[in-house]
């Protein structure tokens, strides 16, 4: 693998060929926040946090950095004003759903966020897609999977191959960055009875 | 039927099947596309056949049932040749007299021809009606006169003239040369130049590539791929092999929507006669080019019209867009190099093929070339599918062929380019139709769907409706899309229902930003749009419904009220005897008063008051006038 020489915050970092920006940064000791990353998964690019932007002045252009493959002579910025405002409205959009998520929280403070901004409307899930994938591409059990679309969309448990293969693993459960929120979701929905 | 081997042995077989064809010979044309079986031309086709057996004329009179003629306001529709006598709305009681007279005896009957609105003048030829007279009909023109079933038809209309002639006299590069030089622009949506696409997948590594024909046509209102699927599908499957031989494909898709049933039929067998005469399968014409074709029914979500979201779909999974940033040209279905274009786009190519990209590049403006088929419906007197050069103004679309707005109303905006698209004001009815032209107005092409408003339409509402739309077909991947569509369309609907404050306007437009920049696809980056649009033009309908809780369109239930003004009322109770809530009070010479407690703001009362009474209003963001004392209600005898 030849290594490439790219420029992130002003900064000159070296990465290898076929690495992602988000993966350059990371090497570097670069902070770039994410959600939906999973450094054993393939990226996703659904929770569109790790935005960041490329190039300068008039041309500059914004793209998802776990999926963008860093390459040479590339000029990336994770911070601005803009990146900073879109995360922030990314956040608030999540807190609607999961207002007392402990990831949410703390980058709900170290961008701003505001956890009442958004109509709330509670469903602890926030499609990440770490637990579908997780058991898909790492322990190829396919035992949860999304269904329905769009703002309908749900995961759920297939119940022949979660009896059969789940009881034991549970790997997904601390994947989940609203696995705090289980509890008082199923307490909620309880007490909505 | 025996291959056909070469290009002799195709104008041989093509001189064979004109010969065969009396010009003289009559024979009754009938739109049978979807929109005009809906309209009963499924009827009208079996009382043609009935009626030309009972009055024994069938040697001499022939029955073709073609696609869509585009006027689907009068359809069904029935051309007589020869003498092309053009009838309109036609149901199965009226058959029996087109068989005698006009078949038979060659006479014009007048009560079903066109009458020019202005003139008063019967039209008798289908090219002099107005809706057609102003249009250019290149790509959609053969719909007309071939039945989309048989393939001697398309031949007899130089059918596969374009495939043979570069099969056999044009290498791969010229084909793509042709195309690149036409300038043909992406009909679908993004307007993306084919000859470039198709060029980076002839360049790409692949042990495979792909040519595919994007028909998962979902853009509400808007059916121009449909027509020309149904009743041409031959073009579009010569145009594909064109691309394949161009870029160096054997294999082809064609994913259409499962809606389309009528459009599936149609390919199916055109594919199968295809392969049967040689136009498609191995050794295509005798020249060694191998190609098939297979059809792919999608399962109902808009988003897989999305470029990657559909490959994704062909692959067997779910369509959801790919957030790679690599071009699907590049590594597209099963990850090899895949050229994808809409239904219209590949039925240009053999146009461009037979007659030269200096031909195609005559039409149009100086960055969109060709024409473009629009589908033109709402508040619009002719509705119906309208082909037309690159650069005709909106305001000749809309008044010259669609011819305005019905029932005295006024034009307020067309909205164009599908649900992500955006709506055009008045003041802007010069504009010239073109890919850049659109975007510029902050619209876009799109597929070419244009819906007309009228002055009752709220843009409000109508920012409403799109965006309640694509949050339903959000595949809900990405978070700025589904999340940020879900709160664009809980405040949207908020203010349509009087709830709107201050602030929305702003968040409304942070929201619409996360999304353009940080959506995964082109749905989700184009989404906004409907609400940015209408808020460039139209921010004042926004204020008064955020702010004096008034819709200036009187459209929005919430913020109106039915109110009866005493002096017009004239007691005649039609509206009493309609109101479906029991909401309206009065009897006999007594004024009438609308109970705003009962009333549901259904509208029947307005519709149901005399035009020459006009008593019934609606008023929004004023209180409702008191009710005249029930002592006072008394109507004197007018004047």
């Amino acid at each position: 693998m030849s290594e490439i020489l790219l420029e992130i915050d002003g900064q000159k970092v070296k990465a290898k060929t076929g690495m992602t920006v988000l993966e350059a940064a990371k090497a570097a000791g670069i902070r770039i926040p994410t959600l939906c990353y999973h450094e054993k998964l393939e990226p996703y690019g659904g929770c569109r946090l790790c935005i960041v932007e490329l190039g300068a002045g008039e041309r500059k252009k914004i793209v998802v950095s776990c999926v963008y493959l860093a390459e040479e002579g590339l000029v990336v910025t994770t911070r601005s004003e803009k990146i900073d405002r879109i995360r922030r409205t990314i956040i608030e959009l999540y807190l609607a759903h999961a207002p007392d998520a402990f990831e949410l929280l703390e980058l709900a403070k170290e961008y701003g966020a505001d956890r009442d901004r958004f109509a709330k409307e509670a469903s602890f899930c926030v499609h990440c897609g770490l637990c579908v994938r997780y058991c898909a591409e790492v322990k190829k059990k396919f035992a949860v999977g999304f269904v329905d679309r769009g703002t309908r969309k749900e995961i759920s448990f297939v119940p022949e191959i979660a009896a059969e293969e789940c009881w034991d693993c549970k790997e997904c459960f601390p994947l989940c960055p609203t696995e705090a929120l289980q509890a008082a979701f199923v307490l909620m929905r309880a007490l909505s009875l | 039927m025996a291959k056909i081997n070469s290009p002799v042995e195709l104008e041989e077989f093509r001189k064979a099947i004109l010969n065969r064809r009396d010009p003289d010979k009559s024979c009754i044309t009938l739109c049978s596309g979807s929109a005009c079986n809906a309209s009963g031309s499924a009827a009208v086709a079996r009382c043609l056949e009935e009626e030309i057996e009972k009055q024994g004329l069938s040697e001499s009179v022939e029955i073709r049932k073609t696609g869509c003629h585009g006027f689907c306001e009068r359809g069904p529709i029935i051309v007589n040749n020869p003498g092309g006598v053009c009838y309109l709305q036609i149901q199965p009681e009226d058959v029996p007299e087109i068989i005698s007279e006009t078949a038979k005896e060659k006479r014009v009957i007048d009560r079903l021809l066109y009458t020019d609105p202005e003139s008063g003048e019967k039209i008798t030829h289908e090219g002099d009606i107005p809706f057609y007279k102003n249009q250019q009909r290149m790509v959609f023109g053969p719909n007309l006169s071939i039945d989309p079933k048989s393939i001697d038809d398309y031949l007899a209309i130089d059918g596969y003239a374009a495939l043979s002639k570069a099969l056999t006299g044009m290498s791969d590069i010229e084909v793509l040369e042709e195309v690149k030089k036409s300038n043909l622009r992406g009909r679908g949506g993004g307007g993306f130049p084919a000859g470039q696409k198709w060029e980076g997948s002839r360049n790409a590594a692949g042990e495979a590539k792909y040519v595919i024909v994007n028909a998962d046509e979902g853009d509400p209102g808007a059916y121009m791929d449909r027509a020309i699927l149904e009743g041409n599908p031959h073009s579009i499957l010569e145009g594909l092999t064109l691309g394949a031989y161009a870029i160096g494909a054997h294999e082809g898709y064609v994913y259409v929507r499962q809606e389309y049933p009528l459009a599936v039929e149609n390919l199916l067998l055109a594919i199968e006669k295809a392969e049967e005469y040689g136009f498609l399968g191995k050794n295509i014409l005798g020249t060694g080019f191998d190609f098939k074709v297979i059809v792919h029914q999608g399962a109902g979500a808009f988003v897989c019209g999305e470029s990657t979201a559909l490959m994704t779909a062909l692959e067997g999974r779910v369509g959801e867009p790919r957030p790679k940033y690599v071009r699907s040209n590049i590594k597209g279905l099963w990850n090899q190099p895949s050229v994808l274009n809409n239904v219209e786009t590949w039925a240009n190519v053999p146009l461009i093929i037979n007659k030269g990209a200096d031909w195609f590049t005559q039409f149009g403006t100086e960055g969109s070339k060709g024409t473009k088929i629009f589908s033109l419906v709402g508040k619009i007197t002719n509705t119906g599918l309208v082909e037309v050069p690159m650069g005709t103004t909106l305001k000749d679309i809309i008044y010259k062929i669609g011819g305005g707005i019905p029932g005295g109303k006024k034009f307020k905006a067309v909205q164009t380019g599908g649900p992500s698209g955006g709506c055009i004001p008045e003041n802007l009815l010069d504009l010239e139709v073109g890919f850049d032209e659109l975007t510029k107005a902050g619209s876009m092409m799109g597929s070419g769907g244009m819906i007309v408003l009228d002055e009752d339409t709220c843009m409000v509402d109508v920012a409403r409706y799109f965006i309640e739309f694509l949050t339903d077909e959000s595949c809900g991947k990405c978070t700025p899309c589904r999340e940020g569509l879900r709160q664009m369309l809980r405040i949207l609907t908020n203010i349509t229902e009087g709830r709107g404050q201050e602030g929305d306007l702003e968040l409304l437009e942070t929201l619409a930003e996360t999304a353009t920049e940080a959506a995964l696809c082109a749905l989700g980056k184009s989404a906004p749009n409907p609400f940015l649009s209408t808020l460039r033009y139209f921010r004042d309908e926004y204020v008064a419904h955020i702010e004096e809780k008034r819709c200036p369109a009187l459209s929005c239930k919430e913020l109106i009220n039915f109110y009866i003004d005493p002096e017009k009322c004239r007691g005649c109770g039609s509206c009493l005897r309609k109101c479906p809530a029991d909401a309206i009070i009065g009897g006999k010479k007594l004024i009438h008063i609308v109970d705003q407690d009962k009333c549901t703001k259904c509208g029947t009362c307005f519709d149901a008051c005399p035009d020459k009474f006009a008593a019934v209003t609606k008023l929004s963001g004023v209180p409702v006038p008191a009710a005249v004392p029930e002592e006072e209600r008394t109507i004197k005898k007018s004047k």
